[in-house]
């Protein structure tokens, strides 16, 4: 289910140094034009239809159209992420709307603990910084 | 109009790229789960001027296997024995894995699981009155005593979208911005040109500008996935690319160790998972959690007749779990196939229905029964939402409700990988413990040497898809394997600290090999006027489908039911010899290029591997996954045994052999 660019909402993130939609893809199939000033998948045939490019676009471009060799034409399924959630759209070829949201996340981005001045104990034992003990087997093998 | 003898895309590659050379001390490549428990992990050990870079062939928000993120975790031992984790693992992988690898994994996995959760990605819990609450609901946390939602005995649900990027952010604010460089697909691994079989460095190039990258370090962890479109996808127009692995892994981890010496083992394992048709939608949460059942085309529940029972005692005492083995689940579903009975369903619309039934004979009432099926019916959705949306894509586009109608489900093309219900990989030393077995001979025969998760190669260690005879750790259990070798890799550096790294070829030699495909791309390209048909040389688009069409049709792939024999399987390997010389004529014009280059040297290697062990096995120990037709069974006499490989870099000899398989964890019960 390749990923295609409506040309009339990409504006190539602004001839930045590197589109919002090449940055993320990975499979490094997104690839601006610079006199176009328009992005476009390269590889369609090695798309994995992540969908990272599309939930990433700020200008909400990227959309995706079904495998032409096994999809029927006519439905498409597009997602909205915010911060927290995701809200997904999915059209049948009959017509029929179905949406679904769900969250994606309980913390703030970029508030996840790094641990940064967390030191480890003893580099010669098998213990991770996190953790204060470790199981032994105590069922083996005769 | 041009004609059409131009560089594809939109970065064309120069024959005289620019070479930057770095001095580490320890190289982390790969960015996916493996890569990223390995960031957050080593400066807590590591002392304050010690240089560590990760090196990503993508970005890591998005990078490895869950960059679409996954709708649960599988393994969370939760509550469990991890005894009994080893004996599942043991049990679904046909008997031959390395249950000390497995144990020491299982003692791991849930701190990685519940820093998840402190990060930020929503895990269900079940609520008071037995219902299930989305992982934004407030609830105790699992440390707190949560209940997470369980739908094996392992496996836990999340709303994993950004599982991903949830995981990636502290790996990347530990280790520094600054050190993790995006975008550089590292190729080849060098050895040191004074100590023998000891890693010395690597090299590899950006896919964005025209630059060689070239690394000196003491330790390295090389974690890149498996191996996908090896053999011939049942799609090979634009549905290639719905693998159902992701498709950018080209078993570099595999080939770039095997490369300098490192010894490989289970090579013979592969993956060929039975998912929906075409869109390869998960079937986990529709048989466990849903409780679907398949039907085969006949409209017949075939998994508990006597026949089949009858078909698994064959194979104790594997057969005889109360969750079958993973392949010989596909093994009964080709059967049906086989004899005409096909296609097989996963009958979604009589496992929903039942729920609404067993709601309403209950006695709720139409209005809360429509309200209990509107969560149902999203938790449907959301299973493909989060991790394999095309699937949902191809049941938009096929009108398919799932409460209506059932949908196909059929075994995939083969897969190579280590970390789910696959164990082909590296072999590595366990942890330094007395109950992990001690045994005499080279390292390719023993099971520990001093550091955990490092190969037989001095300071090249791997995590994840990468270490061998050991499956199921998926998404969580690759993070905490790669936290043990960021520990490990920091003791390593700490006790060769008088070792100094020496390439024994120049940065400009690597350079001059590695943009050889540019090179002969500029040579020849005016020797016709369409770029991608030359005498001269080959694209690597079609050297793909040439290696996937020799798997396929002599390797066991979909083409024979996933049948071969010694005579089809030597077939292959002529091919591949061939294709191997031919890979050194591969062109590129572009980065883009350049890197589908690369990555088809390392899939035709790490075939050819999967096709030497296959060959040196003389049985079939994964009825489902390949069949021998010279050696049909599995023979748990002869061969409850590894195979392991190693590559000579001096010599450039293969040598095959038979290894001991040991049990660390009880026996009687088997189960």
């Amino acid at each position: 289910m390749p990923s295609y660019v409506d040309p009339s909402k990409c504006d190539g993130c602004k001839g930045g140094d590197k589109t919002a939609c090449m940055y993320i893809c990975p499979n490094d199939l997104m690839v601006l034009n610079k006199e176009a000033m328009r992005a476009y998948n390269q590889e369609p045939d090695a798309c994995w239809e992540c969908y990272s490019c599309v939930k990433i676009c700020p200008q909400g471009a990227i959309a995706v159209r079904g495998y032409n060799d096994f999809v029927p034409m006519g439905g498409q399924v597009h997602p909205m992420r915010s911060s927290d959630s995701i809200m997904w759209t999915v059209k049948f070829r009959n017509g029929n709307l179905k949406r679904f949201k769900f969250p994606i996340r309980t913390t703030a981005e970029g508030a996840a603990n790094a641990y940064e001045s967390l030191k480890g104990v003893n580099l010669d034992d098998e213990l991770l910084s996190t953790e204060k003990a470790l199981k032994q087997p105590t069922k083996l093998a005769k | 109009m041009a004609l059409p003898n131009q560089p594809l895309g939109e970065l064309p590659a120069v024959t005289n790229p620019e070479i930057v050379e770095h001095n580490v001390d320890v190289l982390i490549v790969g960015g996916g789960m493996a890569a990223c428990g390995c960031a957050f992990e080593i400066k807590k050990w590591a002392p304050a001027d010690m240089k560590i870079t990760l090196v990503d062939k993508a970005s890591m928000e998005r990078s490895g296997a869950v960059a679409q993120g996954l709708s649960a975790i599988n393994t969370y031992i939760g509550e469990n024995p991890i005894e009994n984790y080893v004996k599942m693992v043991r049990n679904d992988l046909m008997g031959v894995v390395r249950e000390d690898l497995i144990y020491d994994l299982g003692r791991h996995v849930d701190d990685s699981v519940h820093l998840f959760e402190e990060w930020g990605l929503p895990i269900w819990k079940v609520a008071d009155d037995g219902s299930n609450l989305d992982g934004s609901k407030p609830a105790p946390t699992l440390p707190q005593g949560g209940k997470p939602v369980r739908t094996g005995k392992w496996q836990i649900m999340i709303n994993g979208e950004s599982y991903k990027c949830i995981v990636a952010e502290p790996a990347k604010k530990a280790l520094g911005e600054a050190n993790c460089l995006e975008r550089v697909f590292i190729v080849k691994l060098l050895l040191d040109k004074n100590k023998e079989n000891t890693i010395a460095g690597a090299v590899g190039f950006s896919t964005r500008e025209n630059k060689v990258h070239v690394f000196k370090c003491k330790a390295m962890l090389v974690a890149c996935g498996g191996a996908v479109n090896i053999f011939r996808p049942r799609s090979t127009g634009e549905g290639k690319g719905r693998a159902w692995y992701p498709v950018w892994n080209a078993g570099s981890t595999y080939t770039m160790c095997a490369q300098v010496g490192a010894t490989l083992t289970m090579m013979e394992n592969r993956f060929t998972p039975a998912r929906f048709k075409d869109g390869y939608g998960p079937v986990g949460a529709w048989f466990l959690l849903f409780k679907a059942k398949v039907q085969n085309g006949l409209g017949e529940f075939y998994a508990n007749s006597d026949s089949v029972k009858e078909e698994l005692s064959k194979f104790m005492p594997y057969g005889a779990s109360a969750v079958t083995p993973t392949c010989l689940r596909n093994h009964l579903m080709l059967n049906e196939l086989k004899a005409g009975r096909g296609p097989i369903y996963m009958a979604t619309d009589v496992a929903l229905n039942a729920f609404l039934d067993a709601k309403k004979a209950a006695g709720m009432d139409d209005k809360e029964v429509k309200k209990y099926w509107k969560h149902l019916e999203s938790e449907a959705w959301e299973d493909f939402l989060d991790m394999s949306v095309g699937q949902a894509g191809l049941w938009a586009g096929m009108n398919i409700e799932p409460e209506k109608v059932g949908s196909e489900i059929m075994p995939t093309e083969p897969y190579m990988l280590g970390s789910h219900s696959g164990c082909c990989g590296i072999w590595v030393s366990g942890p330094n413990e007395a109950w992990v077995p001690t045994v005499d001979g080279p390292r390719s025969h023993q099971y520990k040497w001093g550091y955990n998760r490092m190969t037989t190669v001095n300071g090249l260690f791997t995590a994840g898809d990468g270490v061998g005879a050991s499956g199921h750790k998926f998404s969580s259990g690759s993070h905490a394997e790669g936290r043990i070798v960021a520990k490990q890799m920091v003791k390593y550096c700490r006790d060769n600290a008088s070792f100094n790294p020496e390439l024994s070829q120049t940065a400009q030699q690597l350079a001059d090999e590695i943009y050889a495909p540019v090179r002969r791309y500029h040579e020849h390209v005016g020797a016709t006027t369409a770029a991608d048909v030359n005498p001269n040389y080959c694209k690597p688009a079609g050297l793909m489908m040439r290696l996937m069409k020799a798997t396929d049709e002599y390797g066991g792939g979909v083409a024979t039911y996933y049948m071969t024999s010694g005579k089809l399987l030597n077939i292959c390997l002529d091919l591949l010899r061939m294709l191997r010389e031919d890979a050194e004529l591969m062109a590129a014009g572009d980065l883009h290029e350049l890197m589908r280059a690369w990555e088809n040297y390392h899939r035709i290697w790490c075939v050819e591997t999967h096709i030497r062990h296959i060959e040196f096995r003389k049985e079939s120990r994964y009825p489902g996954f390949y069949y021998r037709s010279d050696y049909p069974t599995c023979d748990d006499a002869n061969w409850k045994a590894f195979v392991n490989s190693t590559f000579d870099p001096k010599s450039k000899e293969w040598k095959c052999e038979k290894v001991n398989c040991i049990n660390v964890v009880e026996t009687d019960p088997w189960l």
